[in-house]
């Protein structure tokens, strides 16, 4: 479990890695390393040069727009994220999922901008992203360019993005006001990629009716998939067993280690128990 | 006040904690070179031919070696076993003609650096015709090689009358039960580092452990080298558990290269070769029939079983198997009792022995029946469980069995004083009456139980050396090994309660072939008991041999002296270190040339033909998920009684970890294949260990009620008693949950085998 020969590049500037990124062959840049790693040690990954974005400065920032909206560097390790006050206010089902993101080692080292690209179908942010309709900045040879997150999942582990270009920053608008959240996943053991998972956002309206409602699954899908006849069934008169019935027509990817069937299942009893949750933590707009 | 049954310190602790610990990947000499093993990616194969040529043009790549360059090496061999015919089943260092399981050495890398290496093997190209793979140890055998089955040998023990047994029976139980394959997995991987020494002609083999001086004669044997010309040495291990410090292929590849290439070479494991190359176990499956009376004691036992080895025969032999057919019936008295154990090969990673071999599995095996028992005649499970009990008054009983070569005679215990202990203290009536009620509010919860004797102290001999020096520091050099259990504060602390000394002031010298000449290492919770005793012995002859010295120095009787804290003392005052002492039979002087050897040293040897049977019982309280099958285990009890625990925080210690590996086995760790053989369970991320996130909250009770009669300290060993029941408690409190049908039938108990026994879903 030694990587493969690269050449190692460490710029200090964006403008630097990306025009690295532009002229190497097979590069691949490096954020908090916590899969990428792995991946070079199993030599899964082999490329032939590594940009190291970690002494870039300026991509770490969390920052809170006039609208409300979070816009968190690319670089901003999960730890910091988890234990941040303006995401805790502006988007506690981030926060909910970060507890469940590998374990607070892996954490301290691993970015939101990371876990974005490397867009494992069973990961925690790609899931919140998803849910709270972020929208991603990708910053390329030619500048600068803004991408909804639903159009950035594009496939499995494939971000919509060309080599040369890097994540930089996530737009997470921020949550309405009385809105109830919920993150739930099952995993075997703590800290493990989940089988299934699920986030749940109930916004209500001036009387405390479910005037939207996001359902986003992880686990059962390619990428983090959105359940719109789920949110349908749950606006205005919510139907909880129609939105969980939602579930059934899902199609997992079957691996050798889980069946398609209990991923399914799975996302079904936790959608189930997300909205209960979630119903509890609603207010009023 | 005796330092013995004190939790003092651990003297191990101090470079540990410090990051100054010397495991195998911290050792290497000047020169060395990497060794990189190339494997078999396919189960089962004809090795038609190996490419090493783009391997060999790589630059900075010394040598790369297949089968035929190593050709005249023999097999890895297996220690003592009465049974016959295991040889043609040993595993060759370097796979020819023919691969049996992924992960088999098929070609070595030698390299300047690690990276290298493992780029130039990569290029190696293995030509494989891919043959079946046989994966069921209860399919019918099949042809290993030309001349030989995939059956090597059939265990068969007995005594009494078993059909008659079975004629009489009031019932009959059936049970198919089955153990999955999973392992001891330790946090270091295996390591060996190989220095030959021309100027002195010796061979040294660093990063060892568990069996120095079996491998040391081994080693020298398979490279026709005389044993005292090499040598053994172990540092810090990161966990033995049964599978460190076997002698495998990679150790005999690094001691061939060192004398070769006339280099160090030095050979670090990696997790993903650890979980395809390093011994496996526990895989076992068996048809269980019992004969029982109308009042639900056990009649008779007829236990068939299917060992799955994978495909070799390694070092163990057949002892998991010869424990699972010897040790089965654990505290219960059976009148008749007949085990058949088919000892099978199948294209699996080698099978060996795992904390509590053979035990996890027959406690499994014998606690599902005790539960079956109670079911099938609507008795209460602890009641039938206290009804087969072997009682106090039956102590020693001689089984008409062995196990690892000796009688099984079941030396003290008693059962169910132990039992009514760890109901009390689990709470068992209590927690009855609220699982009654959560129950009732529709929760799936329960209770289980599984009774044990484990087996420790196995012989024949053991010995140390135990000397003073001048600044009264005793040395003891043993041929004892540690894996991180505690060694040597425990033999410290036997050592300093002898002598009369501060436990703090022992060193302790272990691990080292070169030191002492005789040693069984550290393995089948034997160093207590053995080496233990060994030092005790030595300890109180070095005490007589000081205050005989110092009666003449100090001008005193010799009955009339006491030895305290390390001071030789007169009744009316006067002292003189030990040190001293030790100066005075330094060699040339008067009192030394009254003495055969000078100096104040002495051997203590201990052998003992028999095992020490510690035994305990594991309650469980659990509760499942209805909807994702999930089992949370809610409380948990190990009650253990050693006989004498000589630090009760080790043996603690030793119980908790033990445990955590017994739940992974329960609920968690397997290491699964495909249908062509394939491993699915290649990474942490696959192969389920449980973390510090899944320890349920657990409690332990440890007692002294049944010292051992077959040594002077009467302990009995403490190293498995944590994993032993695990897989039984847990499959008892999760059946338990399900109604007491019998359901639970398979270890590890998985969550989508919950929901198919909750029958919440088409599984």
């Amino acid at each position: 479990m030694k990587p493969p020969p690269f050449a190692y590049h460490d710029p200090s500037t964006l403008e630097e890695a990306i025009s690295l990124l532009s002229t190497l062959p097979n590069a691949r840049p490096l954020a908090g390393g916590q899969s990428m790693m792995p991946m070079l040690n199993m030599r899964f990954a082999q490329p032939d040069h590594l940009v190291d974005l970690n002494r870039i400065a300026g991509l770490d920032g969390v920052t809170v727009e006039p609208d409300g909206a979070l816009t968190i560097g690319a670089m901003a390790r999960q730890r910091v994220l988890e234990q941040h006050p303006e995401v805790a206010r502006r988007c506690p089902l981030m926060v909910e999922a970060l507890a469940q993101v590998g374990h607070r080692q892996t954490r301290n080292r691993g970015t939101i901008g990371g876990s974005l690209c490397h867009l494992d179908p069973a990961a925690e942010l790609p899931l919140v992203a998803a849910a709270m309709e972020a929208v991603v900045r990708v910053a390329g040879p030619n500048g600068q360019r803004d991408i909804a997150f639903a159009d950035f999942a594009q496939g499995y582990m494939t971000p919509e993005m060309e080599p040369e270009e890097l994540l930089v920053a996530v737009r997470i608008p921020a949550q309405p006001a009385g809105a109830g959240h919920c993150f739930l996943e099952y995993a075997r053991r703590h800290g493990d990629f989940a089988i299934a998972s699920v986030a749940v956002m109930l916004v209500p309206d001036a009387v405390g009716r479910i005037a939207e409602a996001r359902v986003a699954l992880g686990g059962v899908g390619a990428v983090p998939l959105r359940l719109p006849e789920a949110e349908a069934a749950l606006r205005g008169a919510p139907d909880v067993s129609r939105a969980v019935a939602a579930t059934k027509t899902l199609e997992p990817m079957e691996d050798a280690l889980v069946p398609a069937w209990y991923r399914r299942h799975l996302a079904g009893v936790l959608l189930g128990r997300a909205l209960v949750i979630a119903q509890s933590r609603m207010g009023r707009a | 006040m005796s330092v013995i049954g004190r939790s003092v310190p651990r003297l191990e602790d101090p470079p540990l904690l410090r990051g100054e610990g010397a495991f195998a990947a911290d050792i290497s000499f000047p020169r060395q070179l990497h060794m990189r093993v190339v494997r078999a990616e396919m189960a089962h194969a004809r090795l038609l031919a190996v490419d090493v040529s783009a391997a060999l043009a790589l630059p900075g790549v010394v040598a790369v070696w297949t089968g035929e360059d190593v050709a005249t090496i023999p097999p890895i061999p297996f220690r003592a076993t009465k049974l016959k015919g295991l040889e043609p089943y040993c595993q060759p260092i370097l796979a020819r003609g023919r691969v049996r399981y992924v992960g088999e050495p098929v070609a070595v890398v030698f390299a300047e650096n690690a990276a290298l290496a493992e780029d130039a093997a990569d290029l190696v190209v293995a030509d494989l015709e891919e043959l079946p793979a046989l994966l069921d140890a209860a399919a019918p055998p099949r042809d290993f090689d030309a001349t030989h089955a995939t059956e090597p040998a059939i265990l068969r023990k007995s005594y009494g009358d078993v059909e008659a047994g079975f004629a009489a029976a009031h019932a009959v139980l059936d049970l198919d039960l089955s153990i999955g394959r999973h392992s001891g997995v330790p946090l270091e991987t295996r390591g060996a580092i190989a220095r030959y020494d021309a100027a002195s002609d010796t061979l040294e083999l660093h990063g060892t452990a568990k069996k120095q001086h079996w491998n040391r004669d081994e080693i020298a044997r398979l490279l026709g080298r005389s044993p005292t010309s090499v040598h053994l040495f172990e540092g810090h291990v990161g966990g033995g558990f049964g599978v460190r410090g076997e002698l495998y292929p990679e150790d005999l590849l690094v001691c061939l290269a060192a004398l070769r290439l006339r280099r160090p070479v030095k050979w670090i494991e990696d997790r993903r070769e650890h979980l395809v190359a390093t011994n496996h176990s526990r895989q076992q499956r068996h048809r269980l029939r019992a004969a029982v009376d109308a009042e639900g004691r056990l009649i008779a036992i007829d236990n068939v079983f299917f060992h799955d080895q994978g495909a070799y025969v390694r070092t163990h032999g057949a002892r998991v198997a010869d424990m699972s057919a010897g040790l089965l019936l654990g505290p219960y008295a059976v009148p008749a009792y007949r085990a058949t154990g088919h000892f099978r090969l199948t294209n699996k990673t080698p099978a060996a022995t795992y904390r509590a071999p053979g035990r996890y599995e027959g406690t499994f095996v014998r606690e599902r029946l005790m539960d079956a028992i109670a079911a099938r005649l609507g008795l209460d499970r602890v009641e039938v469980r206290r009804r087969n009990f072997v009682p106090v008054s039956a102590m020693p009983f001689t089984r008409p069995l062995d196990a690892l070569g000796t009688d099984v005679v079941l030396d003290s215990g008693d059962y169910a004083l132990l039992l009514d202990k760890a109901l009390a203290r689990f709470g068992w009536e209590a927690r009855q009456a609220d699982i009654a009620r959560r129950r009732a509010a529709g929760e799936s919860v329960g209770l289980g139980l599984g009774f044990f004797v484990e087996k420790s102290g196995l012989g024949p001999s053991d010995g140390v050396r135990m000397s003073v020096d001048p600044t009264g520091v005793v040395e003891l050099v043993t041929g004892a090994a540690s894996v991180g259990q505690g060694v040597e504060t425990a033999l410290a602390q036997i050592a300093a309660d002898a002598l009369g000394v501060d436990y703090r002031c022992v060193r302790v010298v272990r691990g080292q072939t070169n030191r002492i000449e005789f040693g069984s290492g550290a393995h089948a919770s034997r160093v207590t008991v053995m080496s233990g005793s060994a030092t005790h012995l030595a300890g109180l002859a070095l005490r007589d041999l000081a205050l005989g010295t110092a009666a003449t120095l100090l001008q005193a009787p010799k009955e009339s002296l006491t030895i305290v804290d390390g001071m030789v003392c007169r009744a009316d005052g006067p002292a003189l270190p030990i040190g001293e002492v030790a100066r005075a039979l330094a060699a040339g002087t008067k009192l030394s040339r009254e003495r055969a050897v000078p100096g104040l040293t002495t051997e203590g040897w201990f052998h003992s033909d028999h095992m020490t049977y510690p035994y305990g019982v594991h309650l469980a309280q659990v509760a499942l998920d209805r909807m994702t099958g999930a089992v949370a285990v809610e409380h948990y009890l190990v009650a253990y009684d050693v006989g004498r625990a000589v630090n009760p925080k080790l043996v603690e210690g030793q119980i908790i970890g033990g445990f955590a590996q017994g739940l992974g086995g329960a609920l968690f760790e397997e290491f699964r294949y495909d249908e062509r053989g394939q491993p699915l369970s290649t990474t942490l991320a696959d192969y389920l260990m449980p973390t510090i996130a899944e320890m349920p909250p657990l409690d332990v009770l440890v007692t002294e009620d049944a010292p051992s009669p077959l040594n002077p300290l009467g302990v009995k060993g403490a190293g498995e008693g944590g994993t032993n029941a695990v897989g039984a408690a847990i499959a008892s409190a999760i059946d338990d949950a399900l109604g007491n049908k019998g359901l639970v039938t398979r270890l590890p108990v998985t969550p989508r085998e919950v929901l198919r026994l909750l029958g919440e879903i088409e599984a």
